[in-house]
């Protein structure tokens, strides 16, 4: 049963985006940039986007170091906001909090996409804070970038 | 002191274990196997049952109430405080101060000693190997008093730069906070000869044992610390309650660091005098209970003998360690000789992050620690963001090992 569990975890997407993060790196004209810490456990992320005067993510890359989950999270976070609005992104992060805190509706949400892969990961009570840094990241950078003041100290 | 206790009586772990309720029972379908043990130890059914009966049958205020309950409390707080003494070498009751913990005791000299005797340039000597409870308290004080934190650095065996030591130690020097064993290398320190060339230097010597007490014993009167700060939690005792011991004289020069009931002899309008050590130290209702349960905890190690337990545990550090070495892309951390470190072993396993790691081996039954370890220090001086953690106790077993390694076998399947 436990095995069950765990390979529900280490989905293969999971490890493959572990390896091989798409959209890592920095951008060179980000017009905001976040980094988010756990500082229980020293998983490091910072997101960097490009958004134009209409709202609209232009670019965006993540850099840091971290678990599988953290970083195989903002990796895919990162594929599904390219060209979406910053109420868009909004609505993603929404959506998938409540994947990792065990909706139902949230896991057959199709437009959650490859971030669905993550659902295992609502089973690991402990873990879940690790899938939801990327995006903790994420609403900070919609916070900053609409001159909204930040949440985390 | 560096103690090998070669030759110790080797331990009955089997008869052991069954003194401790929480070792029997499945996590994950599978038998528990403990070994987050420096974080927080067990506790044998003979503390469990230390502070049941006092909150059965003793439980009153100390040092206020004429009342039977009152002296009977009274007197079992401080037996527990005369039996602390007596595990830390036989000194003086009246020196061991009692705090929530390692991190209180060390706050407490931190604000109290340093607040009244540093100043503006001053210098205080930690290692890049301490645990945040023996940093941020000084940075804090210095931040207070201007003085200056230096740092001895880490050779990359995880020992202490020692050659270093007395280039460090300068004339502004005033203490030095070093701890005795490392909680996320296992380094033991060589405190002994540490403290010599700090009184040399005409500076104080603050011991966090932290480790240290519960991993190998400790004998203060030739330790050659001034202040000694420990926790019982991590040594079979409960949580919320550790010692400070420092030299009488050194206690009795330093002014109060919490005002309230119990530390006090008159209180007037405008001022108030304050009881002799230890309780001017000790500012409102203690943890009684806790302080009862660490007597019973102390009595239960030196019934089975810290150099039994040292020697325990170095014989699963050995193995471990033999073990671990035959894991492709492992990278163990820490001394090689196994003799020179306490019974902790850090490692990271190729690509798998330390905390992939710990939820694959709880998936196992298995409780390792997955983290910085609270040293973010050692952490950046080896380059890494975290470390696996396994680490051991009187009731752990070699069988424990091989599960251990099964698990990180499991872990290689799926990051491999």
């Amino acid at each position: 049963m436990s095995e069950l569990k765990l390979n529900s975890l280490y989905q293969q997407l999971i490890l493959e985006h572990y390896r091989s993060p798409k959209n890592r790196g920095k951008l060179d004209d980000a017009t905001v940039s976040i980094r988010m810490r756990n500082p229980t456990c020293g998983d490091d992320i910072t997101l960097q986007l490009r958004v134009d005067d209409d709202e609209v993510i232009q670019d965006v890359r993540f850099y840091g170091e971290g678990c599988s989950i953290s970083q195989a999270s903002a990796s895919i976070m990162t594929t599904l906001l390219k060209e979406r609005s910053l109420d868009d992104a909004i609505q993603i992060a929404a959506r998938f909090t409540a994947l990792m805190h065990g909706d139902e509706d949230a896991a057959k949400d199709r437009s959650l996409r490859d971030l669905r892969a993550l659902q295992g990961v609502s089973k690991f009570p402990v873990r879940i804070k690790c899938a939801l840094l990327g995006f903790d990241a994420l609403q900070e950078a919609v916070r900053k970038t609409r001159g909204e003041p930040a949440l985390e100290a | 002191m560096l103690e090998t206790a070669a030759g110790a009586t080797p331990l009955d772990v089997e008869r052991l274990r069954r003194d401790f309720p929480v070792l029997d029972q499945e996590v994950n379908g599978r038998p528990l196997v403990y070994l987050d043990n420096a974080a927080t130890s067990q506790k044998p059914v003979q503390v469990i049952e230390a502070i049941e009966a006092y909150y059965r049958s003793d439980n009153a205020n100390v040092h206020r109430g004429i009342h039977e309950l009152s002296r009977r409390a009274t007197e079992l707080y401080e037996g527990a405080r005369k039996t602390v003494a007596r595990y830390l070498g036989g000194v003086d009751p009246e020196e061991v101060i009692w705090t929530r913990g390692t991190t209180e005791a060390i706050n407490l000299v931190a604000a109290s000693w340093g607040g009244a005797n540093l100043t503006e340039g001053d210098e205080i000597l930690l290692s890049v190997m301490e645990h945040h409870s023996n940093l941020v308290p000084w940075q804090l004080v210095a931040e207070r008093t201007g003085a200056q934190l230096r740092y001895l650095e880490l050779n990359d065996d995880g020992t202490l730069r020692l050659d270093d030591l007395d280039g460090l130690l300068g004339e502004r020097t005033r203490i030095v906070a070093l701890t005795q064993v490392s909680n996320s290398l296992g380094t033991i320190n060589p405190i002994t000869e540490i403290a010599r060339r700090v009184h040399d230097a005409g500076a104080l010597l603050l011991v966090d044992g932290a480790q240290g007490a519960a991993h190998h014993g400790v004998d203060l009167t030739s330790l050659g610390a001034d202040f000694y700060a420990f926790s019982g939690h991590k040594m079979c005792g409960p949580t919320g309650v550790g010692a400070l011991w420092g030299r009488r004289e050194l206690l009795e020069s330093m002014p109060p660091w919490q005002g309230g009931g119990e530390m006090i002899s008159l209180v007037e309008r405008d001022h108030s005098t304050y009881a002799p050590i230890p309780h001017k130290f000790e500012a409102g209702t203690p943890n009684i209970a806790g302080a009862v349960g660490l007597a019973a905890a102390v009595e239960y190690l030196e019934q089975i003998g810290p150099a039994a337990i040292l020697a325990h545990e170095q014989d699963l550090t050995r193995y471990a360690m033999e073990r671990l070495q035959t894991l492709p892309a492992i990278r163990v951390f820490g001394p090689e000789d196994p003799s020179m470190r306490a019974g902790v072993v850090s490692f990271v396993l190729g690509d798998a992050h330390p905390h992939d790691i710990s939820t694959i081996l709880d998936s196992e039954g298995i409780a390792i620690r997955a983290g910085h370890h609270c040293t973010q220090l050692v952490m950046k001086h080896y380059g890494v963001s975290a470390t696996a953690r396994a680490s051991f106790y009187l009731y752990n077993t070699r069988d424990e090992v091989d599960r251990l390694m099964d698990g990180l076998a499991t872990v290689h399947s799926i990051f491999a």
